[in-house]
Parts: structure tokens; C-alpha cells; sequence
């Protein structure tokens, strides 16, 4: 037989691996992307609206918000004056390392003074926190602000989920993405808020 | 304190597999992946006039991965509850990213993987690959058929429509003709009265894991036997009679590269051929996904005609064309059985079809066109004409293999070739 | 060609021959040839008929008939709703654009009005046809023995529970049959026509393309998947043409050293 053409041999061993190689990564994607959220767990998982009007000065309300415990608290004008003078005792008074949306990063913590929007996990291991709001009261002991206190392995945060120093969480409490429909209505897990929801 | 002769040894180890790198040879001296090299594929040795009739071996195997890898991706969201079941292929083909392409490709794979198999049984008939010395490849190769026929069943069942109920109701309370112990097994089978949501569970397990199992194992075994005797071929010389001075034989030819690359083109006119149908018409006129599957089970409503999908429509012609529901079953039965015996009753000294004289070619035309006309009445009513029809054909599908005793012994033989002819 | 091939080629076009054969002795006569002229015919690719199916079908089909496997935001993302219009002119039960499209009617109270619970109607194009559906929505007729129930009755489903949502559209006809004897020496009623007996409020050929609108909804509902497959699969083609062609060019290649 007359020689073998070794250019064109490889040429089309090469030719035809690459095709291969490109049709098998083509053909791997609706797999791989079969396991992103399903339509369904966008459903579930969308954002939640809370209506507020009737949650008192002080008071705090719990919601599910992707299975997350999300609190909504009306912080009275008193518990608001009291932030400010905690700076020096908080591992991250400014929120620098710590998770809220940018409309949260602020002394506050939240879009309007007022309403706190927070998640319920402790951010050391993923505890619920309990509402420790009284001042003086409770395992803080006679200097507590009020706060939050999670039982589990200690940590202390203030009224704007702030974290204390000593405790074993390093971080704040995350904040979720929220907005207002109305004064009355907070949209919990969505940063812009449309008439009817998304 | 290492010897030289173990020095020497690994020496010789890592030369044979000269220029390959050092993870290589420390591999390679844990693991035969050299011997398997060699021995399954740069030096193994297949005849060289392989035709069309050859692609179906490979085309299986790719397409049992390809059910494996697309049933595991569908079992990561399917329900196999009564409840959830139906909802659940629905959230697949709507909810999920890409899930619609995933069942189609598993349940147009399905399908596939009965042409396939069909063919490749049909290049047996054709050639004599059954005959000795490869009866055990076959044996293998019918249990594998077997096998299939269960998982598909059972995997029907899983979207629970109404034909997954219904189908499963009749062909389960088949077993119920057995005399005595009838009764007692199928409520055995079922784990309940009915049915039911305990049935669809089960079917889940065995079709999810305990069948694609005995699959692998099965195809790994067909596949040792096979490699053991070596492939026949379109003449049906044995190639390993006329070998080289290294003992090659003149007729072989490596398998890689020149049927790797071979079978590479058949996948790629398969995929071709496979696409066409996932993404143009993935109900197949109504033969691969079929309407009535497409409303919730319903207990108190049957399908207009109650039909088993295609691949097993001659069978179920069979089934259907004595009235009785014992001598029915029976004969279903044996009509797959029958085929275990082949190697047996074919009594020719002769292989291919190429040299056989005419009486086995009208046979197996016959057959042929029995086993086809027996599919397409499975899919009908049994009424009237189908059913007089349905018993001829299964009269000469009978006879093809029954009478083989006799007309392979009497048939007029060509001489076979000493060497294998290239598109005779 | 080898001759096994050739063989095998002629037994399978005398099996088809045979199959076809038969298979034009299988189709009944009589009793459906109105089927025949009255068929969908609708064009899944038009966008402007699925909005106007979708439209049709919120406001003269949600009250009793679910989609179940819908959502509200597929369709508005398959048929390029935008979401101020979905929640305008497509929702009306309070549902957020992620849920489900369920009739608001209770189950047990529809049971009681109408003998059964309306079905749902996700899946019904692809168990029963989009002929089947279009005819459905055609042929409902006034029939005197029914006056107790719905006062109507359907050619393509006897009996039907449901009553004629759509008279005001088409009007009310009436069935003219035929009695023919058949095979067996029984009386059949072979229907031959309709008449219009009150006029609906658009013609007739308006209310044929409601229908088919409607229809060509349904059918898009019931595989959402299908507007997009078709150009999916012209590319994986393309590309598998692609890769075959140098495989097969590297196999004539290789083989080259064979003989």
C-alpha cells in the first residue's frame, strides 16, 4: 500500500478528539445544570411579605423565610440611643466583615432605623438566639443593653445583631435582603419590592 | 535489602511499558491495565470483514450507560409514591433545568435499546454466531434479553399513568394461571390486593438497582465468553484456524484502533438517528410515549385498548391468540424460552447464512416477517381477522425453531470459503 | 451491497409491505368522517395564538378547569408576557406568579353541580389530542333529552357533564343525523350536519380561531419543553453531523492499512 500519511492521520485523530471532547462537555451541561434550583424550589423559596402594622413598639415578630428563621423587630426610640455607645465592645461595630446587603451597612443595620430585619442563626454553629430585650436582665447581667442571646455556646449580640466580644460567634447576624411595599408591609428575601410580589 | 532480581523484574516491567511515565508503571504494576490493553484490545484480534450487522454489540453497550446515567439523574427527582409518582415526572419535564431532555433520552433509550437488541440477535440468526464454539455467549446474551424485558417492564410502571397501571395489572395477574400457586404468587408480586403504591415501590428497588446489577454483571459475562472464542463473522469462518507464524490470525485485525475507530462512526450515525427522534418526535407517533400514559392511574377507568409498549407487542400477540389464559401464558413464555435452545437445534455444519441453502433462508424470512406481523397485532384489538392472523404467525415463529432439526439437516449447503470473503 | 444486507432488506420491505397492507384495512369507516374536516391545525410556533389561548383560556376555562403543572411565570416567560401584563390581563385569583394555575372552584361543590369534578386539563392535548380538544369545543349540540342537566350534548364526547361555556361565542346548533343500517343489521345514527338554530356573537370563523387558539394553548401546556426542542435539536444534529463526518474520515483513514 502506498505510504502513510501521518500529517493527515493526525489531523483527523485530533480533528475528531476535539469534536468528541467538545460534544461530551456539551452534552454534560443539562446534567450538571439539572441540579440548580428547580422552579419549584424558586417558588418555595421566594420572597415572603410580612405586614408589620400591628407589631408593637419593642415587640418581635418570627418568620419562615427559606426555611430560615427571619425576625422583624420595632425597635423603640430608647434601644436605638443605646447602639451607639456599644461600639467598643463589639468585635464589628461597623459591619465590616459581616453579611447584610448594602442598604444594611450602616449604624442601624436596616433600611429605617425603626424596623431590624435579621436572620434567627447564631452565626458561630447555626443555634437560635433568644430575645433577651430587657435591659439588665438575664445572663448579661446588670450592664446588658438588650439584645439577643444564644444558649447554646454563649454568644451575645445587641439590638442591631451586632456581636459582642467574648463571644464565640466571630461574625453579626446576617441580614437578609428585605424592602418595603409599604410602611406596613416588608418584603422579606427580595431587595426591590413590586406591587404583587415576584 | 532489595534483590536483584526484583530489581530486575521491575525493570522489566517498567520497559514493557517504556515511554508511558513513572505514575504509569506504578499503576500498571497494581493493576493489569496493560494486560488489558493488550490482550482486549491493541492485540486482540477480530475477523476484518465485519458489516453493518456488527455496530449493534457497541450500540448496545452505549446505550445501557446511557440509561444508567440518565435513570440516575431521574431518580434523583422522581417519586416513586402512589401519590407523588405522576406529579413528579411532570416536575422533571417542567420544573427541573434540562429535566425534560433527561426523560426524553431515558425513555427514547428505552426504545433504542429494543431496536438494538433486536438487531443484534438478528445478526446471530443470520450468521450463526449461537453455534458452537459460542453457545454460552448467546446463552449469556438471552439472559441479558430477559433481564431487559423485566427492567422495562417495571420501569413502565414508574411514571404511574394509567397505562403503567393497567399494564402492570394484566401482566402481573398473568402469573396467576399458574395451577395451585397462581392465586398465592401474584399477591406475592404485588405485596397487596391491587395494584398499588407497595407494587410501584418495589418495581422502583428492582428497577433502580437490582436489575441495572444483574445487567452489568451479565453484559460483563457476555462479554468474557465472547472475548474467550472470539467474534464470528460474516462468513462464518473461524478465523483462528488459519494463523501467521506469530500466531496471529491472517483473517484478524487488531481491534484498536481499526473497530474502535469503526464503531465510533456507527455511535455517531446512531446519536445522529437517536437526536433526530429525542428532539423531533419523542412520543414516536404515540409507539415510545404513548397517550393513555399521559392521564393519572385510575383504578376505576381502562384504556380504551390495554397494549404493552411495541417491543413486546409480539409477544403479547401471542398471548392473546389462544383463548385460554394458561395455554396463553405458556406459550408467551416459551416463545422467548425458545431461543435459549437454538444452539441445539440447529443442526447445520454450516454458519453463515451466506452458505446455508434456501430452506433455512425461507424459514427465517418467514420468522422473519412473523415476529414483525406479530409486533404490529399486538398493537391492534384481538378481534376477528387479528386474531386469526396472530395464530398463523405464531404457528410459523413455532415452526422456525421446532422444525430446525429437520431442515437444517436437510438443507443443501455451499462450500465455506477457507478465508473470509469481503461484502459477499 | 452484502447480500445478507440485500436480504435483509428485502424482508423488511415485505414486512412493511404487508404491515401496509393490513393497516389500510384497519381504519373504521363512517362513524368519525366528520373528524376528518374538523381539525386543529394549530401553529405551536405562534406566539400571538398561544397570548390569545392563554386569554381565552383565563377567562372561559379557569373557573372550573385547573393547569396544575403550570405556573403563572413559565407562561409568561414562555409566550414573552411581561409581569405587569401576566398580573393585569392573566391573574385574577390572587396567586403570585409562581404558583400553579388552579380554578378557584372547590372541588366537592363542582362535584355536586356538574355530576364529576372538572379535570385538569394540563395534560389533556397530549392523553386525548388537539383534535380531540378542538372538536370538543365545536360540536356541542341542543339536545332535548338532556334538558334536566346541561341541555346540550358533544359529539366528540357523549354525555359530556360539561356545559356549553362558549353558546354565547358560537351560538347554539343542532345535530341533523342520519339513520343508516350497519354491518350487523343494527340502526345506527350517523350524524350528518349542523344547523345553526341561535347565532353567537362572532362568526364562525372567528369562533373556529378562538377555539384553535385555545387549543394551541392547551397544547403548548401540556409540553412547554416543545417550543424550544426543535431548534435545540437542529444544532445537536448539526454538531453530530459534524463529529461523524471526521470520524468517518479518520476511520477511511485508518483502514487504509487493511489488505
Amino acid at each position: 500500500m502506498s505510504e502513510v500519511d501521518e500529517g493527515r492521520r493526525k489531523f483527523l485523530t485530533a480533528a475528531t478528539i476535539a469534536t468528541g471532547a467538545v460534544g461530551a462537555a456539551f452534552a454534560a451541561v443539562p446534567f450538571v445544570a439539572s441540579w440548580a434550583p428547580s422552579a419549584r424550589a424558586k417558588a418555595l423559596g421566594a420572597p415572603v411579605e410580612v405586614d408589620v402594622s400591628t407589631l408593637e413598639p419593642g415587640g418581635m415578630l418570627t418568620v419562615q423565610w427559606r426555611k430560615q428563621p427571619v425576625w422583624i423587630v420595632r425597635r423603640t426610640r430608647d434601644m436605638l440611643e443605646r447602639l451607639p455607645a456599644l461600639d467598643d465592645t463589639l468585635k464589628d461595630p461597623a459591619s465590616e466583615s459581616s453579611d447584610q446587603p448594602s442598604y444594611a451597612k450602616n449604624e442601624y443595620r436596616s433600611r429605617k432605623p425603626e424596623l431590624l430585619v435579621l436572620v434567627g442563626t447564631c452565626t458561630h454553629l447555626g443555634c437560635l438566639p433568644k430575645q433577651r430585650f430587657q435591659v439588665g436582665v438575664g445572663e448579661g447581667g446588670a450592664n446588658w443593653p438588650g439584645g439577643f442571646f444564644c444558649v447554646c455556646h454563649g454568644s451575645k449580640f445587641d439590638l442591631a445583631g451586632r456581636v459582642f466580644d467574648g463571644s464565640p460567634a466571630a461574625a453579626n447576624l446576617r441580614v437578609p435582603p428585605y424592602a418595603f411595599v409599604s410602611d406596613a408591609l416588608i418584603l422579606v428575601g427580595a431587595d426591590e419590592a413590586q406591587t404583587g410580589a415576584a | 535489602m532489595a534483590s536483584s532480581t526484583e530489581a530486575a523484574a521491575n525493570a522489566a516491567a517498567e520497559s514493557s511499558v517504556a515511554g508511558r511515565g513513572p505514575f504509569y508503571s506504578w499503576l500498571n504494576q497494581r493493576f493489569p491495565i496493560d494486560l488489558f490493553v493488550r490482550s482486549q484490545l491493541t492485540e486482540y484480534y477480530a475477523p476484518k470483514n465485519f458489516n453493518f450487522w456488527y455496530y449493534f454489540g457497541v450500540l448496545s453497550l452505549v446505550v445501557l450507560v446511557l440509561q444508567i446515567v440518565t435513570g440516575i439523574f431521574l431518580t434523583m427527582n422522581y417519586k416513586p409514591s402512589e401519590a407523588e409518582a405522576f406529579g413528579s415526572v411532570e416536575y422533571i419535564m417542567r420544573d427541573v433545568s434540562w429535566g425534560w431532555l433527561i426523560r426524553y433520552l431515558h425513555s427514547t433509550g428505552a426504545s433504542a435499546f429494543f431496536v438494538v437488541i433486536y438487531l443484534h440477535m438478528y445478526r446471530a440468526l443470520l450468521y450463526g454466531s449461537f453455534k458452537t464454539p459460542r453457545e454460552l455467549v448467546w446463552i449469556f446474551g438471552m439472559l441479558i434479553y430477559a433481564a431487559l424485558m423485566a427492567e422495562a417492564f417495571f420501569g413502565y410502571v414508574l411514571p404511574w399513568g394509567n397505562m403503567s397501571f393497567w399494564g402492570a395489572q394484566v401482566i402481573v395477574s398473568l402469573f396467576g394461571a399458574i395451577p395451585g400457586i397462581g392465586e398465592g404468587l401474584v399477591e406475592w408480586i404485588r405485596g397487596d390486593y391491587s395494584i398499588s403504591d407497595i407494587t410501584l415501590n418495589r418495581f422502583f428497588a428492582l428497577h433502580v438497582v437490582a436489575l441495572p446489577l444483574v445487567l452489568l454483571l451479565l453484559v460483563v459475562c457476555h462479554l468474557v465468553a465472547l472475548r474467550e472464542v472470539g467474534s464470528n463473522n460474516p462468513d462464518g469462518i473461524e478465523i483462528k484456524k488459519l494463523t501467521d507464524a506469530r500466531g496471529k490470525p491472517l483473517d484478524g485485525i487488531p481491534f484498536h484502533p481499526y473497530y474502535t475507530y469503526k464503531d465510533l462512526v456507527g455511535v455517531g450515525i446512531f446519536f445522529i438517528i437517536f437526536a433526530g427522534i429525542v428532539f423531533f418526535a419523542p412520543t414516536f407517533g404515540g409507539l415510545f410515549l404513548e397517550p393513555p400514559n399521559f392521564e393519572p392511574a385510575n383504578a376505576l377507568n381502562t384504556p380504551e385498548h390495554i397494549a404493552p409498549v411495541w417491543y413486546f407487542t409480539p409477544y403479547y400477540a401471542i398471548l392473546r391468540a389462544v383463548p385460554d389464559k394458561l395455554t396463553g401464558a405458556a406459550l408467551m413464555a416459551l416463545a422467548v424460552l425458545i431461543f435459549f435452545f437454538l444452539p441445539w437445534l440447529d443442526r447445520s455444519k454450516v454458519k453463515s447464512i451466506r452458505y446455508r441453502g434456501w430452506l433455512y433462508k425461507s424459514f427465517l424470512a418467514a420468522f422473519t416477517v412473523s415476529f414483525i406481523m406479530l409486533g404490529y397485532l399486538g398493537l391492534l384489538p384481538a378481534e376477528g381477522t387479528y386474531v386469526v392472523l396472530a395464530r398463523i404467525f405464531m404457528v410459523i415463529y413455532f415452526a422456525f425453531f421446532l422444525l430446525m432439526p429437520i431442515y437444517t439437516k436437510l438443507d443443501k449447503t455451499k462450500p465455506v470459503p477457507e478465508r473470509v470473503t469481503s461484502h459477499g | 451491497m452484502g447480500k445478507a444486507l440485500r436480504h435483509g432488506v428485502i424482508v423488511v420491505v415485505l414486512g412493511a409491505a404487508l404491515t401496509l397492507a393490513f393497516g389500510t384495512v384497519v381504519a373504521k369507516q363512517g362513524a368519525g368522517a366528520w373528524r376528518e374536516q374538523m381539525q386543529a391545525n394549530n401553529d405551536i410556533n405562534s406566539t400571538a395564538s398561544l397570548q390569545r389561548g392563554a386569554r381565552n383560556f383565563v377567562n372561559y376555562c379557569l373557573g372550573c378547569h385547573s393547569l396544575q403543572y403550570m405556573r403563572y411565570s413559565r407562561v409568561a416567560e414562555d409566550l414573552h408576557i411581561p409581569e405587569d401584563q401576566l398580573e393585569a390581563n392573566l391573574m385574577f385569583t390572587g396567586d403570585r406568579p409562581h404558583d400553579a394555575i388552579m380554578s378557584a372552584m372547590p372541588a366537592k361543590d363542582a362535584e355536586q353541580w356538574f355530576g364529576r369534578p372538572p379535570p385538569d386539563l394540563t395534560l389533556t392535548a397530549r392523553a386525548r389530542g388537539t383534535d380531540y380538544l378542538y372538536q370538543f369545543l365545536k360540536t356541542f349540540y341542543v339536545d332535548e333529552s338532556r334538558a334536566s342537566t346541561t341541555g346540550v350534548n358533544n359529539l366528540a364526547l357523549e354525555n359530556a357533564a360539561m356545559p356549553h361555556v362558549l353558546a354565547d361565542l358560537q351560538g347554539l346548533q343542532r345535530a341533523v343525523f342520519n339513520v343508516e343500517r350497519a354491518e350487523d343489521g343494527t340502526q345506527v345514527k350517523v350524524f350528518e350536519k349542523f344547523e345553526q338554530v341561535t347565532p353567537g356573537r362572532i362568526s364562525p370563523e372567528e369562533y373556529d380561531e378562538f377555539v384553535r387558539d385555545t387549543v394551541n394553548f392547551l397544547d403548548y401546556a401540556s409540553e412547554p419543553a416543545q417550543l424550544r426542542r426543535v431548534s435545540l435539536g437542529i444544532w445537536v444534529i448539526a454538531f453530530l453531523l459534524v463529529f461523524t463526518g471526521f470520524a468517518y474520515a479518520l476511520k477511511k483513514e485508518i483502514w487504509k492499512d487493511v489488505h
